[in-house]
């Protein structure tokens, strides 16, 4: 007998010792002209509710990449995920029935997109694109999703909501287009939110409303909160903890005062050593030498070893497995514990 | 090299509207986007001027303005002393010559059909008295080499290049023509963290090499501390604050400038709950319609009467020791208040 999807879904309620979401060595290739472009090779982190994870990374480190498989929003072919699981509660997104997944993702797991224009539909009036999710997953008559989007705008503090319910995305700010993807990703009450750089295209005064904006939605429902950026300002001001991305890899996990203070990988140091600092004026910043590779042709051994003042002989050969350094922290780097004593490579 | 006390750009009442126009076949102007509304500032050989503000403000219309893209509606641009409208043939070449831009995306502003080397190059074309035809592939390899790029690749095209070594084509295509000033606008915001430090440090060392002086447009208010001499805050086509660059950050007397300064996260998670946060609710409002008096009293928490009645000049205010647009100026240190 085929399961139905009420029977595979995981419950609400007490996690016991699982996280809320956990990705668990996650794969993700695609097949090009090109050959095979590896863009996540084994990404591990997890999330806890009320929890905001920073995901750091710098442009192509395979981000969105991972959102996009834990929204199930990866078209497939060209993607394809040769290993790895993505545990809601418990129960691992990539094996349930279709059915199943489209009452979780779009619903319990929701996500804002980098760029809110295009992510927004031109020609319907932004209420009735929030009140989609309530038509189509409450089966909501039109008058009452009209509502709720009314509800919803005023909740993301649009001035004036209902006057402008009727108008089109593109009689909106920046600002105020990424206030409306955040209504509707928060429409149906997610337990996982899932924002990529929903802030890289705005402007400072608009990023501290929209942060604001989203750290009081958090408090009042305890989401679990994803945030990708490649700001470390951002990560700084709002996570709880890091995961630092690389070539498609973690490279570190820690909890954010853990990594500023002590960075356990060579690469999370050199990007925090590069921030321009007060008291450093006048002399050269830090620069990590060299560029980031080419996943068509990735470096052997650690993908970092072509820029890394710490590598010895084996890191060219020995692809470092994630060490773990505590029960809340790792490092992909074989030779972590220089790295965390600040002895220079 | 430290910036010296020589004059070498005076821009004065700078001001740019674009028509706004309405109708299809009669044109009717309706109004104006005041984009730029009235602009002062001197900058000095071998100095950097920092320039902020929130998208809109006008800051790449003045940068246009500098290089002779547009003209302005009214005021004057002086390059070592001599007025920019008024300079006609050789003089105005030569003038237009001393000033050069690198542009912010290095993915669309480079020519995809032509080579590293027809693009470095072409200013030679239009300038042939700065490199003789026989000597240009030389001096194109020279260039490469001065901004870190390997002199052999000078046939390739730019999608062969990285998005930090398209802006380092950038920059060399600035310098070709051995221009006084560089007007940088958005330099490294394209560009990932790792890279952004690499060509800070290449527009550094190349500034004490040539003694050049820039104008740097960008909306990191770290990395703009970290290149500048002085910094001037745009607000809706005006100069709010200007100063030097621990006057603004560490003593900033307008309003919009401390919000600015505020509202920057910063990267170190230690005491972030007790930080100050001003937050400004709203928009700017629209350049076509600017409030009156002071422009940015629609979001000013301190606004009084006076306020929408008189505009505050750029003067310097008591209290304080460099230039503010507020009749309230008060120095404030946002940053490390807590
Ligand atoms: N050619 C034009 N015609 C009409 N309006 C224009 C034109 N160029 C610029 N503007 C307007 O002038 C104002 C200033 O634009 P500008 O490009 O200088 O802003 P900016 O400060 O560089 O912003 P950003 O940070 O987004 O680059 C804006 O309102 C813009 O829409
Ligand atoms: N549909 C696709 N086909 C081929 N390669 C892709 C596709 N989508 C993403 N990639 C590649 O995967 C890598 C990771 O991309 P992404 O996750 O978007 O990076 P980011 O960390 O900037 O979000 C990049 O090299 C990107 O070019
Ligand atoms: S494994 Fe080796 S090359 Fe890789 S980050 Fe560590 S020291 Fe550097
Ligand atoms: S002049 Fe008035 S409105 Fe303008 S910044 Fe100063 S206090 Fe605010
Ligand atoms: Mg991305
Ligand atoms: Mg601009």
């Amino acid at each position: 007998m085929k399961n139905t999807a009420t029977d595979v879904l995981p419950a609400e309620g007490g996690l016991g010792n699982e996280p809320l979401l956990a990705v668990d060595d996650l794969h993700v290739e695609f097949v090009t002209r090109g050959g095979l472009v590896k863009a996540v090779n084994g990404v591990s982190y997890t999330l806890q509710p009320g929890e905001t994870l920073a995901v750091l990374g710098e442009s192509g480190s395979g981000k969105s990449v991972t959102a996009q498989a834990i929204m199930g929003i990866l078209d497939m072919p060209p993607a394809r995920i040769p290993k790895g699981e993505i545990r809601f509660r418990g129960t691992d997104l990539l094996k349930l029935p279709e059915d199943a997944k489209t009452q979780i993702r779009g619903q319990r797991i929701a996500m804002i997109f980098q760029d809110a224009l295009s992510a927004l539909n031109p020609v319907f009036t932004v209420g009735w694109q929030i009140g989609e999710m309530f038509r189509v997953h409450r089966g909501m008559s039109k008058r009452d999703a009209e509502k709720k989007a009314v509800e919803l705008m005023d909740r993301v503090r649009i001035p004036a909501a209902k006057a402008r319910v009727h108008d089109y995305p593109h009689q909106f700010s920046g600002g105020m287009r990424q206030r409306i993807m955040i209504a509707m990703s928060i429409a149906l009450d997610p337990e996982v939110l899932i924002a990529d750089e929903p802030t890289t295209a705005l402007d400072v005064t608009v990023q501290a409303q929209i942060m604001e904006l989203l750290a009081e939605l958090q408090r009042e429902s305890n989401m679990g909160l994803i945030l990708i950026t490649h700001d470390l300002g951002v990560v700084a001001d709002v996570a709880d903890k890091i995961a630092v991305m690389y070539a498609g890899r973690i490279v570190e996990n820690a909890p954010v005062f853990d990594i500023y203070r002590h960075p356990a990988h060579p690469y999370s140091k050199g990007l925090l050593e590069s921030i321009p600092r007060v008291d450093l004026k006048g002399q050269e910043l830090y620069a990590i030498k060299g560029l980031p590779p080419n996943l068509l042709n990735m470096p052997t051994g650690c993908a970092f070893h072509p820029r890394c003042p710490y590598r010895q002989d084996n890191c060219v050969t020995d692809v470092p497995e994630l060490y773990e350094i505590s029960p809340v922290r790792n490092s992909a780097c074989h030779y972590w514990r220089e790295v965390l004593d600040g002895t220079d490579g | 090299m430290a910036p010296t006390d020589e004059v070498i750009l005076e821009v004065r009442d700078l001001v740019k509207h674009f028509p706004l126009t309405q109708g299809i076949l009669f044109k009717r102007q309706i109004g104006a986007i005041k984009a730029v509304d009235g602009v002062s500032f001197d900058l000095h050989r071998g100095e950097t001027l920092g320039v902020v503000g929130e998208s809109g403000c006008g800051k790449s219309t003045l940068a246009k303005l500098l290089m002779a893209l547009e003209r302005p509606t009214s005021g004057s641009v002086k390059i070592n002393g001599r007025d920019m409208a008024r300079a006609r043939g050789g003089e105005l070449k030569r003038m237009r010559r001393n000033v050069q831009m690198v542009m912010q995306d290095p993915y669309t502003s480079l020519n995809p059909r032509m080579t590293v080397g027809d693009i470095i190059g072409e200013p030679f074309e239009i300038h042939p008295d700065v490199a003789p035809k026989g000597s240009r592939a030389r001096k194109v390899q020279e260039l490469l080499e001065v901004v870190g790029l390997n002199p052999d690749h000078i046939n390739r095209y730019p999608h062969q290049f990285s998005g930090g070594q398209r802006q380092r084509i950038g920059i060399a295509r600035g310098l070709a023509l051995q221009p006084e000033i560089i007007i940088c606008d958005e330099p490294v915001s394209a560009l990932d963290v790792s890279i952004q430090a690499q060509v800070i440090n290449l527009l550094e060392r190349l500034q004490d090499e040539f003694n050049l002086a820039y104008i740097f447009i960008a909306h990191d208010l770290s990395v703009v501390r970290h290149i500048s001499d002085r910094v001037a805050v745009m607000y809706l086509g005006k100069i709010v604050e200007l100063g030097k660059d621990t006057e603004i950050y560490d003593r900033p007397a307008h309003p919009y400038t401390q919000a600015l300064l505020s509202a920057v996260p910063v990267p170190d998670p230690e005491g972030r709950q007790n930080r100050e946060r001003i937050i400004l609710q709203g928009d700017p409002p629209s350049p076509a319609n600017p409030p009156s008096g002071c422009r940015f009293r629609t979001r000013c928490w301190k606004a009084q009467d006076i306020c929408a009645t008189e505009e505050p000049l750029l003067q310097i205010r008591p209290g304080t020791s460099h230039e503010s647009a507020c009749h309230f100026a008060e120095s404030h240190d946002v940053v490390h208040s807590a």
